[in-house]
């Protein structure tokens, strides 16, 4: 039964990665129309940055939770504005390749520079050790993980849902032109947008840091599957990926603890039989 | 709205001099050359009708004025600022606001949030509670999703969104069409009661009937030009070319 616990726990833990990073991709998507395939490689440069801060800087791992995705969003928003913004009404697969494009040349130079293996990165102080819950042993860490992700994920979507800036956001994602027209600087917000959604990639890679080490393709590991999460919760759907996010994690988890070979599948499987039923996503809407 | 408001409430604009001069006004869609040389003014505090048949270049024009088309070139000048080269957002908070004809009511926002959305760009847009007076409907529907409105509904949504922002020139694009006659009158007496209000209108329409009950001047459109243009006193004298100008 513990080991159930334990595969649960990585789940949720997995789950919270999905969903800040699909999270990201869905409101890139909503916004921007853009499939971003370099979001992996943005996660990755969260961690990294978290790194340089602590190595270079002395800089913790607090202070890195709030400037790796600044950072990291600065340097998503120059993306926008000076590639990005060019395929505004180009064919999707525009927008890929480019992305796609840019992830490999970012991954190549990490990689170039700091090989393939992982780096370390501690726990910090007060996230160390762990509590016995009685059926299972929670380190305090990957508790901390699910906590923090699942608030900033509902915070993102209250942003989103629920606020005057939200409204002109989904209203540009409807008719950005009459949104203009309004007197709103869109271009401007669409930038912000690519910024906000860069921004929970790299927080996710900070978070992931102490778990997973720091690694140049640790981005293009998660990817493929953080795609699929997002199909599955459906393009552009802000609640549907977060609740995708952290379902499909405890979906994997509990895979590895029932049917360890599956789990690598599963989450496919899942997203080509929603895919049958509907193409849409679990909570998309038809364009 | 008592009238008693309407007479107390301050003149948006001095009547008289003209608050939008448009000059050799032409426009592209791509590659298709749609307007070919737009020339005309409107005064403050008049209502403008442009009338043509479909297809004239009448909605092109208040695209191209309110920065929407991409291409084109001429003088579009705003209280005597040049404007054509500015972008929509620009113009927006100059103070020209565009009800467009499709209306533009976003599905994902319900009726509060597409009634807040324009940001208020400059003082002197109607308070909320003027607002619901015109549009008594619109109170009892905020809460609902904005594109599950009755058509009437939805235009009335549309022109009370850019009435809070404070512009004091608005461009609506056929306000009446698709609606219902008594829905048309209400639309007819809400034009009326902002231009007593001081709002300048310059209206696209080709119900002329509609436009006949409101506009102080015409402007007609065919082919990318004005080919004429009268004022409402002069009307009756024109009726015979009208006709003919819109296939009626």
């Amino acid at each position: 039964m513990q080991a159930l616990y334990a595969q649960l726990l990585v789940g949720l833990i997995n789950g919270s990665f999905y969903a800040l990073l699909s999270l990201g991709l869905a409101v890139i998507f909503g916004m921007l129309n853009i499939i971003n395939f370099a979001h992996g490689a943005l996660y990755m440069m969260g961690a990294f940055v978290a790194y340089f801060l602590l190595n270079l800087g002395g800089i913790n791992y607090w202070w890195a939770l709030l400037l790796a995705p600044i950072i990291v969003g600065i340097f998503g928003m120059i993306l926008e504005r000076t590639m990005l913004q060019w395929l505004t009404g180009l064919d999707h697969l525009y927008g890929l390749l480019l992305t796609f494009g840019i992830a490999l040349i970012v991954q190549g130079v990490f990689q170039n520079y700091f090989g393939s293996s992982g780096l370390p990165y501690a726990i910090p102080d007060q996230l160390k050790g762990g509590m016995n819950l009685g059926f299972m042993f929670l380190p305090v860490y990957r508790g901390w993980v699910v906590v923090f992700s699942l608030v900033v994920c509902l915070a993102t979507w209250f942003l989103i849902e629920k606020t005057q800036l939200g409204a002109y956001l989904r209203a540009a994602t409807e008719n950005p032109t009459l949104v203009r027209a309004f007197g709103i600087n869109v271009p401007r917000m669409i930038t912000l947008t690519y910024g906000l959604g860069v921004g929970l990639a790299a927080l996710a890679g900070v978070l992931s840091a102490p778990i997973n080490q720091v690694r140049p393709l640790m981005g293009a590991d998660l990817i493929i599957v953080v795609f699929a999460v997002v199909v599955i919760g459906g393009m552009g759907s802000i609640m549907g990926s977060i609740i995708t996010g952290f379902a499909l994690g405890v979906i994997e988890g509990l895979t590895k603890y029932f049917y360890p070979e599956a789990s690598n599948t599963v989450v496919f499987v899942l997203m080509v039989l929603v895919l049958l039923v509907k193409p849409t996503g679990l909570t998309g809407r038809a364009a | 709205m008592p009238d008693t408001a309407i007479a107390e409430a301050p003149a948006r604009a001095a009547t008289g001099g003209p608050i939008l001069q448009v000059r050799n006004l032409e426009a592209w869609y791509g590659e298709s050359h749609i307007l070919h040389g737009i020339n005309f003014d409107v005064n403050a505090g008049e209502v403008v009708t442009l009338l043509g048949r479909n297809g004239a270049g009448k909605t092109t024009t208040l695209k191209s004025i309110m920065g929407i088309i991409g291409k084109r070139s001429g003088s579009v000048k705003f209280n005597n600022q040049e404007i054509i080269r500015a972008t929509s957002d620009r113009i927006a908070r100059m103070g020209i606001a565009f009800c467009p004809e499709e209306r533009g009511i976003f599905a994902s926002l319900d009726v509060r949030e597409n009634l807040m959305l324009p940001p208020v760009v400059r003082a002197g847009g109607l308070p909320l509670d003027q607002i619901f007076d015109l549009f008594p409907n619109l109170k009892e529907r905020l809460g609902s999703q904005g594109t599950k409105l009755s058509g009437g509904e939805q235009q009335m949504l549309a022109i009370a969104r850019i009435l809070r922002t404070g512009a004091s020139f608005l461009m609506l694009d056929e306000p009446t069409e698709g609606l219902a006659p008594v829905i048309i009158q209400q639309i007819g007496h809400t034009i009326a009661r902002l231009k007593k209000e001081g709002f300048t209108i310059l209206l696209v329409e080709q119900n002329f009937r509609f436009a006949s009950t409101v506009a102080d001047r015409y402007y007609v459109v065919e082919h990318g030009k004005i080919i004429d243009g009268f004022s409402n006193s002069e009307l009756a004298a024109n009726m015979d070319k009208l006709h003919t100008y819109l296939g009626v």
